[in-house]
């Protein structure tokens, strides 16, 4: 019996999100009194790997393929569906991300496992056992109960944070069998956001609305959020309207983020954006409507001009990192 | 080629929720329900392929698994341009339940491209579509953001974390899709509000699947503390409370 957690990497390395469900794993592992094992699936160095030995992991299995070099869900389904199976996994945990929504339902089917899917907890009880998870978009949450011996669950990122936990872990080399003849995804082309934070896991996201009224009004926007150590993002009308890439679009429709914190200037609070922002730890809003419904989101608000607002902000962070 | 477009009947997007029954279920008074965006937005993208015939495409059909209330969710499908709809005849148990009912209809009744969307606003699962394509045993491209028939295939492009791929898998296979696969939603026309009304829906009693989750109970989430506002002209005060205050800098 053990708790098995797969963490995708990205060229060889891993990311925030990778530490995050370890972290996640080993406290889930203690809860459970049981063994925590932690699969990484494609070509990652040593050294890599054991990172992943900080927060919790004492057991890695590394499995390269030639089956799995391009993502298909099908095969790795398969693949982790195979491991769970020798490793007698009781609980399977993934990223609530792209791979891990693609992967994770087909795993609760193949494995007939219940799927609690986006926790931000570890479980409110194990046995019967019940995971904490957003429904509604963000205005409930649901206690699941997961009824079969064998579970599923996708982690929210930036939900349970990292937990240290140094230690060395031993890295074993695996395989599973695949047919390839079970890939049938083909990828013609690729297009890589190179270098950037990812914005699901950034811890600082400063975010711009309608209110930004153009373009070219950025600029302050971008600066505060570099000095800050941030990504940016932007309500939907705003890259409906090609003012900004739709990667940075958040809310309902959009990206779902957790960051420590969010700036929102020139963006009203419309249910359906608070739906992708509202698990923010802290969130400040900028607009010039002092009746807002962002102001009842917000913990700190400023009622002025973003255009007047933001180049003083930038200014103060100038000042204060001086120091 | 078919298309098939699955549907949840989600309450409206701007719904403040409120639970009934010891917090155990949604209160349903005064709820609007409409088709969940993705799908609607699936349905559009479907349409959007059929209307050119150079695709081939023949039918676009949607199936939706609930009871007899949610038949005014699934005229409007029908309103907007479906051929046709399955409901199968139960209450929506979870989501391993949903998938293995719409299994069993495309089992008897086969489609090329099945479009799910990647969450349904209520349960926001992501799970439906995956586990449908499980069950059928066939291939799932998610977080599909674009879909074209390009000399009668399909390719796809799809969201990867810190990126995008264009990709292509052979029919039949599930499309689970997100934002940018059709901008706006397409509304019912006057004549397809009309037609509606004569578009078969074929309902079709559930198989036995004992679902595999269940919800105990739900919860609001804290009320957020009040806002502490800071002067416009002294923006360095607020930098000095995510410090000092909030510790988030
Ligand atoms: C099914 C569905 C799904 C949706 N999904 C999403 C989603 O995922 N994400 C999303 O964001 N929206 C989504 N929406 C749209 C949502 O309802 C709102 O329309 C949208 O969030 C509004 O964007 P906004 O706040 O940028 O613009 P607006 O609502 O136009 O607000 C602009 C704000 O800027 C303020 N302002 C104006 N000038 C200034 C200035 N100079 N300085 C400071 N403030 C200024 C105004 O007071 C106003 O509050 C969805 C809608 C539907 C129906």
């Amino acid at each position: 019996m053990a708790v098995l957690v797969y963490t995708e990497n990205w060229d060889g390395s891993f990311k925030k999100l990778s530490f995050e469900l370890v972290s996640y794993g080993a406290n889930l592992a203690n809860m459970l009194g049981k063994p925590l094992v932690v699969l990484s699936i494609g070509n990652v160095a040593s050294a890599e790997l054991e990172k992943l030995g900080n927060y919790g992991a004492r057991r890695i299995l590394s499995l390269a393929d030639p089956a799995l070099q391009v993502f298909d869900s099908q095969a790795y389904t398969e693949a982790i569906a195979q491991v769970a199976t020798r490793e007698k996994a009781e609980v399977v945990v993934l990223s609530n991300n792209n791979l891990g929504k693609a992967v994770a339902p087909r795993l609760s089917v193949k494995l007939k496992a219940g799927l609690g899917a986006g926790i931000s907890k570890l479980p409110l009880s194990t046995s019967p056992f019940v995971v904490y998870k957003r429904a509604f978009s963000g205005n409930a949450f649901a206690h699941v109960e997961i009824k079969t011996p064998v579970r599923i669950l996708t982690l929210a990122q930036n939900s349970f944070g990292l937990v240290e936990n140094p230690g060395t872990p031993s890295i074993e080399t695996i395989s599973v069998s695949i047919d390839s003849a079970l890939v049938k995804t083909s990828v013609s082309e690729v297009q890589k956001q190179t270098g950037k934070l990812l914005l699901t896991d950034a811890e600082i996201v400063v975010s711009g609305g309608r209110g930004m009224k153009s373009p070219d009004n950025w600029g302050p926007l971008v600066e505060l959020a570099d000095l800050l150590g941030g990504a940016t993002a932007c309500s939907r009308p705003v890259s409906d309207e090609g003012w900004r890439p739709h990667e940075e679009h958040t809310g309902q429709t959009g990206k779902i983020i957790a960051p420590n914190l969010y700036i929102a200037v020139g963006i009203s609070g419309a249910t359906q954006h608070l739906a992708g922002v509202s698990s923010s730890k802290v969130i400040v809003a900028i607009n010039t409507d002092k009746d807002a419904p962002i102001f009842e989101a917000a913990q700190y608000g400023i009622v002025g001009d973003a255009m007047k607002v933001l180049p003083k902000l930038v200014e103060a962070v100038k000042e204060i990192k001086h120091k | 080629m078919k298309i098939l477009v699955c549907i949840s009947n989600v309450p409206d997007t701007t719904t403040r929720v409120r639970f009934v029954d010891n917090n155990k279920k949604l209160d349903t008074n005064g709820i609007q329900w409409v088709i969940n965006p993705w799908d609607e937005l699936s349905l559009t993208r479907a349409l959007e392929l059929k209307d050119d015939p150079a695709n081939g495409i023949q039918t676009v059909a949607v199936a939706h698994v609930g009871l007899v209330s949610a038949e005014p969710t699934i005229r409007k499908a029908l309103a907007i341009g479906a051929d046709e709809a399955f409901r199968v005849n139960a209450e929506p148990g979870d989501a391993y339940f949903v998938a293995a009912q719409l299994a069993e209809v495309v089992k008897a009744n086969p489609f090329d491209i099945i479009f799910c969307g990647i969450e349904s606003s209520d349960y926001n699962n992501s799970a439906v579509g995956g586990m449908l394509a499980e069950f059928l045993g066939i291939p799932s491209v998610s977080s599909v953001s674009s879909i074209n028939i390009m000399e009668g295939k399909p390719v796809l492009t799809r969201e990867v974390d810190g990126g995008r791929e264009t990709v292509a898998v052979p029919v039949p296979f599930v499309a689970i899709v997100q934002k940018g696969i059709a901008k706006e939603p397409r509304i019912a026309s006057m004549r397809g509000i009309m037609t509606a009304r004569t578009k078969p829906i074929k309902v079709l009693e559930p198989v036995s699947i004992e679902p595999l989750t269940s919800v105990q109970e739900f919860e609001l989430p804290p009320a957020r503390k009040k806002c502490t506002f800071v002067d416009p002209e002294n923006p360095k005060q607020l930098i000095e409370l995510l410090q000092n205050e909030a510790k988030v800098l």
